[in-house]
């Protein structure tokens, strides 16, 4: 077991925890976007930091990849935490400001402006997806391709792989997919991943042992 | 080539090797490293092989190709052995002068250098103010040693050092000699290199651990690690070879950026006679100690010099970094513990092992060593510039570097790449050392030093840095991928003149968030330009959005050229503008329609009668 202080609480722990797993456990809030029980922490989102150490040489980590370590001292909501967090939440809203997740968190931390020049991006590559399609489907047909601003995520060349099953989970974790999935509208897919597939319900033949996941699916309402 | 089976054999190759060596026949000794191939040392080889064929020199002549030897700015240039004359930007005349002056025991004295300082002629390279003021530890061996010759290196002491550790000297004493030394990564971060290798040596694993020498050198306008691994890359695996005795290894790996493709040749030539030699492989020098090294080339991602993207990369996954920890050394290349340093740290084991840890510890006066800086932009002599820790940036530029290149004066050098910031003139008295760059807001970095003068304007440099690292992000974590993206968009608000103060007050806060929240060392440091920006050019960046200029003139959008009294009206600028936007007679003073000018700046080039302003 490992000793470690959250936000002056002594706790105990299980080695291989992860503070993100302790804080919540104990019953600190601490927003996430990227992360999913059953999933390989990522730390893409930056959203879940707290800061760890002693001041003055204190730093901020991912809570979700930072190890519980022994005698390790972790506030969840100092004052540096909740700016960094209020400025990735702008950044955030800038991006994808219709996002209905998004807009709650914004509501919830309190940022009222938006000093950024408005975008409208729906993906903001929190890898959810690519996770479940390697991790807990084991086809691993979508990934993410390029660097920097050209990074989006796809299936290799944007034909749909031999490995796909068409199981639909990348839609199923996608919080903005699952919410509108627009797969019979490619231009205005979210990540394009799906847009490069047929429901199963076209390739019956195929799959007819696979449980469909992509619900509700504009395809599937419209073919019957 | 024979396998050598023991230290003795070793030896005896050494001594043998010795006694070949012939001082009083002169040498011609030509770069030819990627710099000087460009500038045309390529011509000089071929000029001297002919002449000293046709007029059958072999014995009276030799010539030796090497590496760079750092004075970029002279180069295609010669060096003669054992008289150390230097002659600077040679042509494939001169080079045939010269060999037949040297057939005669003679000097071409019309080809010297010219100090244009003293107004004098300098024979001998040592009293160059370039090379007089610099202590060349690793730098010097360029000059001594052919890289594809092995047996150059060992002539020179190469691999002396090796044996004798091999030999004489258990793992835990390298160890301790080299966290003695003082040695401190030369890749950035500036880590104490024997604690790593002290934590590496800890690490248990039985199933092998690696050892890996990074050189993806990416920062814009650096190059030292090139002109090592080009110029001597047997000092390299020499290094790799003391490390992985001193910490157990049996694997190594050069990770090299493909950008690199002289450096790569060099590289692979030396592994190859270094295995044959018996230095490399199972059982070298018959102690039973095993190692050997391959070479892995980056596809080109800035990002893969952070180790945990090299490491990924090596693996052959994406190049993106993740969290630490676990470090690289209880966690590394396929889960195996590893140990990453910068060539020019694993350069400087060799120099450690062989004149001892107090001699070298005696170099430096603040951190211990020397530094390779690959000094360049406003700067009268370019090049790769070595000195010790401790040395004022004023001697590196002024003394070394020779001073400005134009009449106008240098403002700030920027050092560290994009994770770097700008120091501007009036720190220069400062030593330098990892502790007073971290204080002044910069890095000491791999060592890219961009000096930079008044007609650079600071926030497109810091634009330009933005640009760069925007691109370069993985993308994986958000506050850096979006960061940049954002901090570049505010920068470029500001050069066109859109900007208002609440800009600087945004980026302030985007860049406090960006250093916290990003994953890994590119993002942290990532806001470090626009940060010593505005810290000592904040009167810059209030130029350009309240009074919406540009001091130094670069900004497009807020610029205006204008001709002026001095215009003889000779019509040079009207036949260049591609504009077409630039009229008047004859003789007469011309001008230019600001509205359709694109503001290239090439009528100002060709005016001969400095009649173009920027306003």
């Amino acid at each position: 077991m490992i000793t470690l202080t959250i936000n002056g609480l002594k706790v105990q722990v299980e080695e291989g925890t992860t503070i993100l797993e302790a804080a919540r456990f104990l019953g600190f809030p601490i927003p996430t976007l990227c992360h999913q029980e059953g999933l390989s922490p990522y730390g893409a989102c930056r959203l879940c930091v707290v800061e760890i150490g002693e001041e003055p040489k204190s730093k901020l980590v991912s809570s979700c990849t930072y190890p519980a370590e022994e005698g390790l001292v972790v506030r969840t909501g100092s004052k540096r935490v909740v700016n960094a967090r209020k400025m990735i939440i702008e950044l955030l809203l800038a991006s994808c400001p219709q996002s209905k997740t998004i807009q709650d968190l914004a509501s919830a931390y309190g940022v009222r402006r938006q000093r950024f020049r408005q975008e409208h991006e729906d993906c903001i590559l929190c890898g959810l997806c690519v996770r479940m399609c390697s991790e807990q489907m084991m086809a691993k047909a979508i990934g993410f391709r390029g660097r920097g601003k050209e990074r989006s995520v796809g299936t290799p060349f944007d034909v749909q792989p031999d490995v796909c099953r068409l199981c639909g989970g990348c839609m199923y974790i996608c919080p903005a997919c699952s919410l509108r999935c627009t797969y019979n509208e490619p231009d205005k897919a979210i990540c394009n991943a799906c847009a490069n597939l047929n429901p199963p319900c076209i390739q019956k033949e195929r799959f007819n042992d696979l449980m469909c996941y992509m619900s509700p699916c504009v395809a599937c309402e419209i073919d019957h | 080539m024979e396998r050598l089976r023991s230290s003795e054999e070793f030896e005896t190759l050494r001594q043998h090797l010795f006694s070949t060596i012939r001082p009083e026949i002169p040498m011609v000794v030509i770069p030819a490293g990627t710099c000087g191939q460009a500038s045309g040392a390529e011509k000089l080889i071929r000029t001297a092989q002919r002449e000293i064929l046709a007029k059958k020199l072999q014995e009276k002549v030799f010539l030796r190709i090497t590496g760079c030897h750092g004075f970029c700015e002279m180069e295609p240039s010669v060096l003669i052995e054992p008289y150390r004359t230097f002659y600077p930007e040679l042509d494939a005349d001169g080079m045939q002068r010269i060999i037949h002056a040297l057939a005669d025991g003679k000097m071409v004295e019309d080809l010297l250098y010219f100090d244009p300082s003293t107004g004098e002629k300098i024979e001998k390279q040592d009293d160059i103010p370039f090379f007089r003021h610099q202590s060349r530890l690793l730098l010097a061996k360029n000059e001594k040693v052919d890289p594809l010759n092995i047996y150059d290196y060992i002539k020179n002491g190469g691999y002396l050092a090796f044996s004798n550790v091999l030999k004489n000297i258990r793992p835990e004493a390298v160890i301790d000699e080299v966290k003695r030394s003082g040695l401190r990564g030369r890749g950035g971060a500036g880590f104490p290199t024997g604690m790593k290798w002290k934590f590496l040596a800890d690490a248990e694993n039985k199933n092998g651990k690696y050892i890996v020498c990074n050189a993806d050198e990416g920062d814009p306008g650096a190059y030292m690690d090139r002109s090592l691994l080009e110029g001597n890359p047997h000092s390299i695996i020499e290094g790799m070879l003391i490390g992985a005795y001193a910490t157990g290894t049996d694997s190594g790996v050069i990770y090299v950026r493909s950008e690199y493709p002289l450096a790569i040749k060099h590289l692979t030539v030396a592994l190859k006679q270094a295995r044959h030699t018996g230095l490399l492989g199972t059982d070298i020098l018959g102690s039973g100690f095993g190692f050997d090294i391959s070479i892995v080339k980056g596809a080109g991602a800035f990002v893969c010099g952070e180790e945990t993207a090299l490491m990924r990369s090596i693996e052959g996954r994406m190049g993106e970094p993740r969290q630490r920890p676990p470090f690289p050394v209880e966690k590394g290349i396929y889960g195996k513990p590893t140990l990453i340093n910068n060539v020019e740290t694993w350069a400087n084991i060799p120099v450690i092992m062989t004149n001892g840890a107090e001699k070298y510890t005696g170099t430096g006066s603040i951190n211990s060593g020397t530094k390779i800086f690959s000094l360049v932009g406003k700067i009268k002599n370019t090049g790769l510039v070595e000195v010790p820790m401790g040395t004022p940036i004023r001697k590196v530029l002024y003394e070394i570097g020779g001073g400005q290149a134009d009449s106008t004066g240098i403002k700030a050098v920027q050092t560290g790449g994009p994770s770097g910031g700008c120091i501007p003139s009036s720190l220069f008295e400062m030593p330098i050392s990892y502790e007073s760059f971290a204080e002044a807001g910069s890095i000491i970095g791999s060592g890219g030093m961009i000096v930079m003068d008044e007609n650079t304007c600071m926030i497109d440099v810091a634009k330009y840095f933005m640009n760069f690292l925007k691109d370069e992000s993985c993308g994986k974590c958000f506050t850096c991928r979006k960061g940049t993206q954002r901090m570049h968009e505010l920068l470029e608000d500001i050069s066109s003149g859109k900007g208002t103060m609440e800009h600087l007050k945004l980026m302030e806060e985007l860049a406090i968030v960006m250093k916290d929240t990003a994953m890994c060392g590119l993002g942290q440091t990532a806001p470090n330009p626009v940060l010593s920006t505005l810290k000592y050019f904040k009167d810059e960046y209030i130029a350009h959005i309240e009074n919406k200029r540009c001091p130094a003139g670069v900004c497009k959008a807020l610029i205006r050229f204008s001709i002026n009294e001095n215009c003889t009206g000779c019509g040079a600028c009207a036949r260049i503008c591609p504009e077409n936007v630039i009229m008047g007679e004859k003789k007469e003073r011309h001008v230019i329609d600001s509205d359709r000018c694109s503001r290239c700046g090439a009528c100002r080039s060709v005016c001969k009668f400095e009649a173009i302003d920027v306003i």
